[in-house]
């Protein structure tokens, strides 16, 4: 009877081994499908943007004489911005600065030609400049909503594979944190605050 | 930070600087507080004006003809009136507060949030996913446009919501169909009719061998008969009215159910006056 007691111990041990990473690796898998699906959000609003962005150079470029330069600096933000997709199993902090990058390019590219319109009356009461514009800015909420979604579907992954002792079997089965949205590049808006202290 | 103090005043009141620097940090968190999505209500209906900007009779009408429009066709269109969105941005406030209240089923997610901010003079319309291929951006831009903001520019703004509202309803007509999830269902379940026209045919023919009747007086603590099965399936066919008003009235205000957990993603449009 004696020599069976280290064999139950084992066992109980292997046992409790394999539920504690099942239990893990379950519920990694289910948070990481989240990530993605968000992340699936991201990029489908970024490519809608982009076909807008197409419309929109047209639509402009039937304006006579609309300025070339804006136009061209759109045109190649929105060619780099779709050359860059990433793969959500593996975003790397530098593949989605990147990403962030070029894609905040193209928005800025996007604001100076929107200003740029606002010197063609013609084009300002066009119905369809009005209605691409009102998709555009559509779209860009799309694209704030979906980061911060992103945003929030990271979190309880990041924090389910980054806490002891999750974080050894992380690194075992490949679970890596995986990096937060941060503000799209130049889409910092100079701050206005009255201080009234009266 | 500094810029209103002469040099002398601001070495002078250099202790007072890192005052007004801590008090600035505290307000700038103060200022740029989000707009705090007041709690989902208890009871979900179709209306919310915070700052009583319609009369309570205009009121009682949009909502009820919102109600009416989501016991047809379960597509729930909710409309909130608030003073200012406290220098949020608007479109994105709208789609946020419609996600976090869940307007709409959530299965179809046709849900649509209208916000209107009073003090900011800003008008916006989110839809849900469901119901935002119908009611594209550039659709609701020119719905908001041409119909909303001219009334609202005339302070009419019962007029801007009721017709924007009848606008919506042309963009999404036939997409969904519903009924009231509730036990006052206006529509009856098919299964529940066959039973009814079965149970019709044996007091029938209960009647025609005993003839002296009753049996379909008897039937009457059942609820109804074929016969209102039939009247009341055609109510429900009929338009959002004032005819409809009792039936859809019945439950005590609200959405049958309640907000069904629709999702938005952040598209939508608005406009201002």
């Amino acid at each position: 009877m004696k020599k069976f007691i280290p064999w139950i111990i084992v066992a109980v041990v292997i046992f409790g081994l394999f539920s504690w990473g099942k239990g893990f690796n379950n519920t990694a898998v289910a948070l990481n499908e989240n990530v993605s699906e968000a992340w699936g959000n991201v990029q489908t609003s970024y490519q809608r943007r982009n076909d807008l962005i197409g419309n929109l150079v047209k639509t402009v470029q039937g304006a006579a004489d609309f300025e070339r330069t804006t136009l061209t600096e759109v045109i190649e933000a929105r060619a780099k911005a779709t050359s860059i997709s990433i793969d959500p199993n593996n975003i790397t902090p530098e593949q989605l600065a990147q990403y962030n990058q070029v894609q905040g390019g193209l928005s800025g590219a996007l604001k100076s030609l929107l200003v740029t319109v606002e010197r063609y009356p013609d084009l300002k009461a066009n119905q369809n400049f009005l209605k691409l514009q009102d998709e555009l800015t559509s779209t860009e909420n799309t694209i704030q909503t979906a980061r911060t979604r992103y945003n929030e579907a990271i979190k309880p992954y990041n924090v389910h594979v980054k806490t002891f002792p999750n974080t050894l079997l992380a690194g075992l089965l490949n679970f890596d944190g995986k990096p937060y949205f941060d503000a799209e590049s130049g889409s910092e808006r100079p701050v206005d605050v009255d201080f009234d202290f009266n | 930070m500094l810029y209103f103090l002469t040099p002398l005043q601001s070495v002078k009141y250099h202790k007072a600087n890192v005052l007004t620097f801590v008090l600035a940090l505290f307000c700038y968190s103060l200022v740029f507080a989000q707009f705090d999505i007041p709690e989902k209500p208890k009871v979900q209906t179709s209306v919310y004006d915070y700052v009583s900007l319609l009369s309570p009779s205009e009121k009682s009408q949009l909502e009820h003809k919102l109600i009416t429009y989501s016991d047809t066709t379960s597509t729930q269109i909710v409309v909130v009136i608030i003073s200012t969105s406290k220098g949020e941005n608007i479109g994105l406030l709208a789609p946020r507060w419609g996600h976090e209240w869940g307007v709409g089923q959530a299965k179809e997610d046709n849900g649509v949030f209208i916000l209107l901010a009073k003090e900011d003079r800003k008008i916006w319309i989110s839809p849900g996913y469901g119901v935002e291929h119908k009611l594209t951006a550039g659709i609701v831009g020119e719905l908001i446009r041409n119909i909303i903001i001219p009334e609202f520019k005339q302070g009419n703004y019962y007029s801007g919501l009721n017709k924007g509202t009848d606008a919506i309803f042309q963009v999404l007509k036939g997409e969904y169909t519903g009924k009231r999830p509730n036990k006052n269902s206006q529509d009856m379940p098919f299964g529940f009719i066959l039973i009814l026209i079965f149970i019709f045919f044996i007091i029938l023919i209960a009647i025609s061998k005993n003839k002296r009747g009753g049996g379909r007086g008897g039937n009457r603590h059942k609820g109804m008969d074929i016969w209102d099965v039939i009247i009341l399936s055609n109510l429900g066919r009929g338009n959002y009215g004032g005819s409809s008003r009792g039936w859809g009235g019945s439950s005590g205000g609200g959405f049958g159910g309640g907000f069904g957990g629709g999702g938005f993603s952040g598209g939508g449009a608005g406009g201002s006056w």
